[in-house]
């Protein structure tokens, strides 16, 4: 098969176009999409396993490349995978059959309409990661918001509505932004083709624009501190399977772009911008964990620490060193598994109580021994505990900042402090203490199909918190070859302005 | 001696004019003689003629010729804005039908008047000379104003007409007017000896006379500050007029600016930029925050082409090559979803009466899925998603833009079209998120045709956006 990225897109799509025709309103149809939709998800992910062996993580090239003709002979339709973004199309693929499974009994209603939402949803993912043409890239990258809005809007909570249309407008507001820069970049280089781009170098004076421009949408995407007020709001409002997806793939968009774009394409503004980088990524650590500490929300409180975490990820990258980008990506790996985790966790409480505040739980550990331990993982791998992947990424991206500039290690290293606490806060009040309160008298323990869903999830955990090579070699590949081309631009720059009287 | 047929050549270009303009005038006899019970059958031939001139239109070289001593031109540029036109008129008479029928206004004058209208907006096309523009400008609004009242015993359609006609006569003087400033200050009337005598600078009687052409041309295409007539028209006007309204004329008017400015005004480009400029941003603001407040769908949709005629203004700024192959496939594009979103709101239908309250939409999606489906990405369409085809309309302006280094028109575009984003977004959230209404009458196939290939149009563009890009830049090459 030589068009393995172009299937991988493919099959979603197919799956979804077949729920659309399987014959509406007789008895079993809803667990014929369900069961259609899973075995979709499953096939991609298979498939997405063929397309990790086929991969050669030992080269920093683009592999699995295919290319046809699109727009026009500058705009080409082009797709190719390397070390940064391979994981995540493992990682969407990976985790979307969790999502369907989760739906499946939560989601009872307009359930065709939900698992063709979810399929495209993934299509377009693998889209935004496998893409090596920028205009493609936009397209995948925006389009993910239609399925999303109608996600969190038809099946959400009770602001559904207002939470959509924030989602909605505030991202595009950013994009848009990142589409005049890829304008200009098209007229500048005369091609929209990543790899070429990559290797392009833009006037200095020019980098500095588009920086900000592409900024504005991964700034808006990720999200950081202080554009992330859409974030707690999407997630509280989205269905579980939607905040697991929003959580773990789509904010990850946000620091693989800074990684493919940014940082190769302009490495001089990059440098330049860093410390603002840095002033913002500490206002996400230590702003939004203080933010977290006073949620009554379990899903608000997951939510603030995420864009607590996506500080690392934005330290990580640009402390502009080997650690710091290769721990922002082990952090985004970790966290897409972590916030899953908690996001599925809290919807298994949610599912039986129909509440997400924390003040209507506490000791649920006498009546779901398996559910407090499994959730003791993931609130670990949250806190960044050693020997829970959660604990690598925060490690690696605060040496990266030791190298670049001890004060921010200093300030980034609180956040380690605080995410301790509000997790752990957190866990005492929902899952420890004395049971009370009587309507968590008769709760159940987790079932069968919530047990495949979780235990998966911690093994992973644990895994990736003693195993972390397995990820480390696979982004240290790229890694090497940016690093180096950003240090030959930022030190022409720097004879440059030697040389000028 | 020479034959008669000698004097053919000259009138070749004009073919397609010709024979609407005979197939016009023979069926005003036909319907005169048979009355109001000739309505299908000249319904029918009026579409057979529209066709017949695009098929005319389709086999013409697309070379640049001129005819009647140069006031009429054909060149690659007005073959694919007439195939635009043609088709927008065939779409409207098409899918006009039930709606006159349900409104019991089924007379022979709507399809007469359409295609009258439509040779007006052909020779707008064509027109290349400052005499030609105004013929064809008027022959075309002068149906227009009397379909716009077709529905003459319902006051608003009367009123939309009357308002139509006084604001149109009075912008038709101003354009007048400026035509007659730059003869006085040129000396010409043809669009090539202006060019020339202004190639060496202009005096401010001829850029007077150029604000006040830009200013009559405005008015048609209801751009900021000459739009007031827009949202009163649209709603009071039988929705199929609308439609039509909202996607010939103003393709047609359109052309015709970019002919004038292009062809006419080349040398004086930083003069008639900065309006451009202007009545583009004052369009795109308009258009994205005046339709925030609407309930009613026709008057959305009205101030949602205003904010479009901004984005194709966009790429008309540019005043390249790239600009007006922009506005080709903006204008293309915007033909087709258009269509598509006024088939759906024809589809607003309960028990014979028409429904323009957008309320009226709530929970679609579980009433009538597809056609909720449709008008969605119709939605997602007019603001500029991708993978939708609205976004590559766009992409192409703002390319352009970029490109002349317009830059902060083009940022306060894009930003515009997120604000406009929000009112699309909310006929989408009526539709899929609230709770159902009584269901719609279904609509008639006509109908349920039109809205379903627009929104399969729409989808499928990105597939293979090349061909009408390609037969877009193609024709705007035949303009420099």
């Amino acid at each position: 098969m030589h068009n393995l990225l172009s299937t991988l897109i493919l099959i979603p799509l197919i799956g979804a176009a077949f729920i659309l025709f399987v014959p509406k309103g007789r008895e079993g149809t809803l667990n014929n999409i369900r069961w259609i939709a899973l075995i979709t998800t499953l096939v991609t992910f298979a498939l997405s396993v063929l397309a990790w062996h086929r991969f050669d993580p030992t080269s920093p090239a683009f592999q699995l490349v295919e290319e046809g003709p699109w727009i026009s002979d500058a705009i080409r339709f082009k797709l190719g995978v390397d070390g940064y973004s391979m994981p995540f199309i493992l990682l969407s693929t990976f985790l979307m059959p969790f999502c369907i499974v989760a739906s499946w009994v939560s989601v009872e209603k307009r359930v065709a309409e939900y698992m063709i939402a979810f399929l495209v949803l993934e299509a377009l993912m693998i889209g935004v990661f496998a893409a090596l043409d920028l205009v493609l890239f936009y397209v995948f990258f925006e389009a993910g918001l239609i399925p999303m809005f109608l996600i969190i809007g038809v099946w959400g909570g009770k602001r559904r509505i207002y939470a959509s249309f924030k989602f909605f407008l505030y991202t595009l507001l950013g994009s848009v932004l990142m589409l005049v820069a890829i304008m200009t970049m098209y007229w500048t280089a005369g091609t929209t083709d990543i790899p070429t781009l990559m290797k392009f170098a833009f006037p200095a004076s020019m980098q500095k624009w588009l920086w900000i421009g592409f900024f504005a949408s991964f700034a808006v995407k990720m999200p950081m501190w202080p554009l992330h007020t859409w974030l707690p709001d999407a997630h509280v409002e989205a269905p579980t399977a939607g905040s697991v997806i929003l959580a773990a793939i789509l904010l990850k968009m946000g620091g693989y772009g800074f990684l493919r774009f940014s940082l190769p394409m302009f490495p001089i503004a990059s440098a330049e911008f860093a410390h603002f980088m840095f002033f913002l990524s500490l206002g996400a650590i230590i702003y939004t964990s203080l933010v977290a500490l006073v949620q009554e929300d379990v899903k608000k409180l997951i939510a603030y620490s995420s864009v607590a975490h996506m500080g690392y990820v934005t330290l990580g990258i640009f402390t502009l060193t080997e650690q710091g980008i290769e721990g922002a990506m082990f952090q985004m790996i970790s966290h897409g598994i972590i916030s899953a985790a908690l996001f599925l966790c809290v919807g298994v409480i949610y599912d039986r109580m129909h509440t997400r505040e924390i003040s209507a739980y506490g000791g649920l550990v006498h009546r779901m021994p398996l559910y407090a331990a499994v959730m003791l993982i993931f609130t670990m791998g949250n806190v960044g505990l050693p020997g829970t992947c959660g604990f690598i990424g925060e490690f690696l991206t605060l040496l990266g900042s030791r190298i670049a500039n001890s004060w921010v290690a200093l300030f980034a290293t609180t956040g380690v402090v605080l995410s301790a606490t509000y997790a752990l806060w957190m866990y005492a009040r929902v899952v420890l203490g004395k049971l009370v309160k009587p309507e968590l008298m008769n709760i159940k323990d987790i079932n069968l199909r919530e047990a495949t869903l979780l235990i998966p999830l911690a093994i992973l955990t644990i895994y990736f918190g003693f195993h972390a090579n397995a990820i480390l070699d696979v982004v240290s590949v790229p890694t090497e070859p940016l690093l180096a081309s950003i240090k030959a631009a930022v030190s022409s720059v720097k004879t440059a302005s030697l040389l000028a009287p | 001696m020479s034959s008669p047929l000698a004097a053919l050549p000259v009138i070749m270009p004009a073919i397609p004019e010709l024979f609407t303009g005979v197939g016009a005038l023979a069926l005003v006899l036909f319907g005169a003689v048979f009355g109001d019970k000739s309505y299908a059958f000249v319904r029918w031939l009026v579409m057979l003629v529209l066709g017949v001139a695009l098929i005319l239109v389709y086999l013409s070289s697309g070379a640049r010729i001129e005819a009647f001593g140069g006031a009429f031109i054909l060149d690659g540029f007005a073959r694919f804005m007439k195939i635009a036109v043609l088709w927008g008129s065939i779409i409207t008479l098409y899918i006009a039908d039930s709606y006159l029928k349900d409104t019991k206004r089924q007379a022979f004058e709507f399809p007469l008047l359409i295609l009258i209208a439509t040779l007006g907006m052909m020779l707008m096309i064509s027109a290349n000379d400052l005499i030609a523009l105004y013929l064809g400008l008027e022959l075309s609004s002068l149906s227009l104003y009397v379909i716009a009242s077709f529905d003459r015993d319902n006051v608003k359609s009367t009123e939309a007409g009357l308002k139509y006609f006084v604001l149109g006569a009075l912008s038709s003087g101003m354009l007048l007017y400026g035509a007659s400033l730059v003869y006085g200050m040129t000396g010409a009337v043809s669009f090539a000896a202006i060019a020339k005598s202004l190639s060496s600078g202009a005096s401010v009687g001829a850029i007077f006379g150029l604000v006040f052409i830009l200013a009559g041309l405005s008015f048609k295409i209801s751009a900021v500050p000459f739009h007031m007539w827009t949202p009163d028209v649209y709603e009071g006007a039988p929705t199929p007029v609308t439609a039509f309204f909202a996607v010939g004329p103003k393709i047609a008017a359109v052309a015709l600016l970019i002919r004038v400015i292009e062809q006419a005004f080349p040398g004086i480009e930083t003069q008639w930029q900065q309006v451009i400029v202007f009545i583009s941003i004052a369009s795109m603001g308009l258009g994205a925050f005046a339709a925030i407040g609407q309930k009613n769908i026709k008057r959305l949709l009205a101030y949602s082409s205003i904010g479009h005629i901004g984005y194709v203004l966009v790429g008309i700024a540019a005043g390249s090559p790239e600009g007006v192959a922009g506005v080709a496939t903006y204008l293309a594009i915007y033909l087709v979803t258009s269509f598509g979103a006024f088939a759906c709101v024809l589809a607003m239908n309960r028990n014979g009466r028409y429904l323009e309250d957008i309320n009226e939409l709530a929970g679609l999606s579980r009433t009538n899925p597809a056609l909720a489906f449709a008008f969605a990405m119709l939605m997602f369409s007019l603001a500029g998603v991708p993978p939708l085809a609205g976004f590559f309309a766009k992409w192409y302006v703002f390319l352009a833009a970029v490109n002349a280094k317009l830059y902060p028109l083009a940022i306060i575009g894009v930003v515009t079209s997120v604000v406009g984003a929000y009112y699309y977004l909310r006929i989408v959230k009526i539709i899929y998120f609230d709770e159902p209404r009584e269901a719609l009458t279904p609509a008639p196939v006509a109908i349920r045709f039109v809205a379903s290939v627009a929104a399969i149009l729409v989808l499928a563009f990105v597939l293979a956006p090349a061909p009408l890009v390609n037969a877009a830049s193609l024709a705007a090459k035949s303009l420099f």
